[in-house]
């Protein structure tokens, strides 16, 4: 409950202190080239892999009913809807909430923040947001960009077993979806690039002791991210359902 | 020589120390939980000197460092700075303030991601108006200060503990501050990095009139650098004086400090 009530503050603090100087832009944009840049082939990688594996299940289903030429208009709403922001948002909790937490965890044992803080440097500024803001902004891009080569992998799985062709494919799957869905269904993974960030950086920001409980924070801030990113799905998903 | 436990009458307590002295703590209390590190601290340092603060590990002297630049604040007591109450500055006032003490920390805590230069740099480029021209040159003024002006490209990690020491001196000093704190300056250094960085200590006192407090158990730094030392001893100062006096104490704990 302490360390609940903990991050709550540590959360508060940063929407007190983001918008007032110093702004480090130059930091924001190597976290977000650290964030985003980065993460792109892995990313890419996810959304091929998953693009296809889709495919490939849902056809089997589908040709049971007589129903394969819904295949595109599936995969487009099961991969931009639902499967690509919480898959992308996943894929980044396990590589940047482990990065932020032992990157600022070691900085914390060794001193690095304290040196900052006498130096007058705002180490919160400097460290916490730059590292929210730049998982805020490139966690809808990446879910975009893996979006986009799960649809292209479920296309090549289409083409290989059922020769279908590139326009039915594409523009089936793009009338699936209304302007909203992608909008909305994109930009709720800046609210979990928000909590990846958040929670990373508090664990690492806040750790005492020495490798040990690095590695402690670390963990942890891969497991609460990934946790807290599916519950605030589960939230995010009836409130969409609800207002839109 | 123990320390008055009861705080002073609060019109006292509130009067700023002389002008000659440049840090004063008053009566200073810091538990951490049900451990209560400071009990009741009370220290004046002059203007252009080295103080000593020895202690065996525990005795809390690293708490008591840290209260010099708000990095904790005291459950109880005051600490002056310059003629300010430190422990009561906040927001720009206490950044103001803090670029006026330089930290050696124990590690030297140089920034791992940048090299010895971009450590620098980091901080003169935010706390100045120099050109980056200007920047360099004062970089490398203070790298040949510390005799390291060839490691100003790598970084921490190819350094030595000796040079990472004398790099976060470096470091501390860029902005010219008024007082220095040592945190272990010369903890796990062989003897001839132990003089090499002491000696450093006592040329930034005579060459800049730089107020140092270090906090050691290291006596052969001790010996080069101390002009007046304290003995911390569970939270409460139970000697102070200059070293040979501390040498020359009947108090057990001390003869036992000194080996004899």
């Amino acid at each position: 409950m302490e360390r609940t009530g903990e991050l709550a503050l540590f959360t508060v603090t940063f929407f007190r202190r983001f918008w007032r100087p110093p702004y480090e832009g130059r930091e924001l944009v190597n976290q977000m080239d650290e964030v985003g840049t980065k993460s792109f082939v892995l990313t890419a990688v996810t959304g091929f892999a998953i693009g296809i594996v889709l495919s490939m299940q849902t056809r089997g289903t589908l040709v049971r009913f007589g129903a394969e030429a819904i295949l595109p208009s599936a995969l487009a709403l099961s991969v931009v809807k639902e499967i690509g922001p919480v898959l992308t948002s996943l894929v980044l909790a396990g590589r940047l909430g482990a990065g932020m937490g032992a990157e600022i965890g070691s900085m914390r044992v060794t001193e690095q923040i304290d040196a900052l803080e006498v130096a007058a440097l705002k180490p919160y500024h400097y460290l916490v947001i730059t590292r929210v803001l730049a998982c805020m902004l490139m966690f809808p891009i990446l879910t975009i960009w893996t979006d986009s080569l799960a649809m292209l992998g479920g296309y090549l799985e289409s083409v290989l077993a059922s020769g279908m062709d590139y326009r039915v494919f594409f523009n089936n799957a793009i009338s699936a979806l209304r302007f909203h869905d992608i909008i909305i269904d994109t930009m709720k993974t800046g609210i979990f690039g928000f909590i990846v960030a958040i929670v990373s950086c508090y664990l690492g920001y806040t750790v005492r002791g020495g490798t040990r409980e690095v590695g402690q924070a670390t963990m942890q801030a891969v497991v609460i991210s990934s946790l807290l990113i599916l519950l605030a799905d589960v939230v995010l998903v009836r409130l969409s359902i609800t207002f839109f | 020589m123990p320390e008055p436990s009861t705080p002073s009458a609060p019109a006292a307590a509130a009067a700023p120390p002389p002008p000659d002295t440049i840090i004063e703590l008053r009566d200073l209390h810091k538990s951490f939980g049900a451990n209560h590190v400071l009990k009741g601290v009370s220290l004046s340092i002059r203007k252009g000197t080295n103080a000593v603060i020895l202690g065996g590990s525990g005795s809390g002297k690293s708490v008591l460092l840290k209260h010099l630049v708000q990095l904790l604040r005291p459950d109880r007591g005051e600490v002056w700075v310059c003629g300010k109450r430190m422990d009561l500055l906040e927001g720009d006032a206490l950044d103001e303030m803090r670029l006026s003490i330089g930290y050696l920390f124990q590690s030297g805590a140089l920034f791992d991601s940048m090299t010895v230069f971009e450590n620098m740099d980091f901080i003169l480029g935010r706390h100045t108006n120099l050109t980056p021209g200007e920047r360099r040159a004062r970089i490398e003024e203070t790298l040949d200060w510390v005799d390291l002006r060839a490691k100003a490209p790598n970084y921490p990690a190819e350094l030595s503990g000796g040079q990472k020491k004398r790099i976060g001196l470096a470091r501390a000093i860029i902005l010219e501050p008024q007082i220095l704190l040592y945190d272990e300056p010369t903890t796990g250094l062989d003897p001839i990095s132990v003089r090499l960085v002491s000696e450093l200590i006592v040329r930034l006192r005579d060459e800049r009139g730089i107020t140092g407090v270090a906090i050691t158990h290291d006596l052969l730094c001790a010996d080069i650098i101390t002009d007046e030392a304290f003995f911390l001893y569970h939270g409460r100062f139970i000697e102070r004086g200059t070293l040979e006096d501390l040498r020359r104490s009947e108090h057990p704990l001390l003869r036992e400090f000194f080996g004899e």
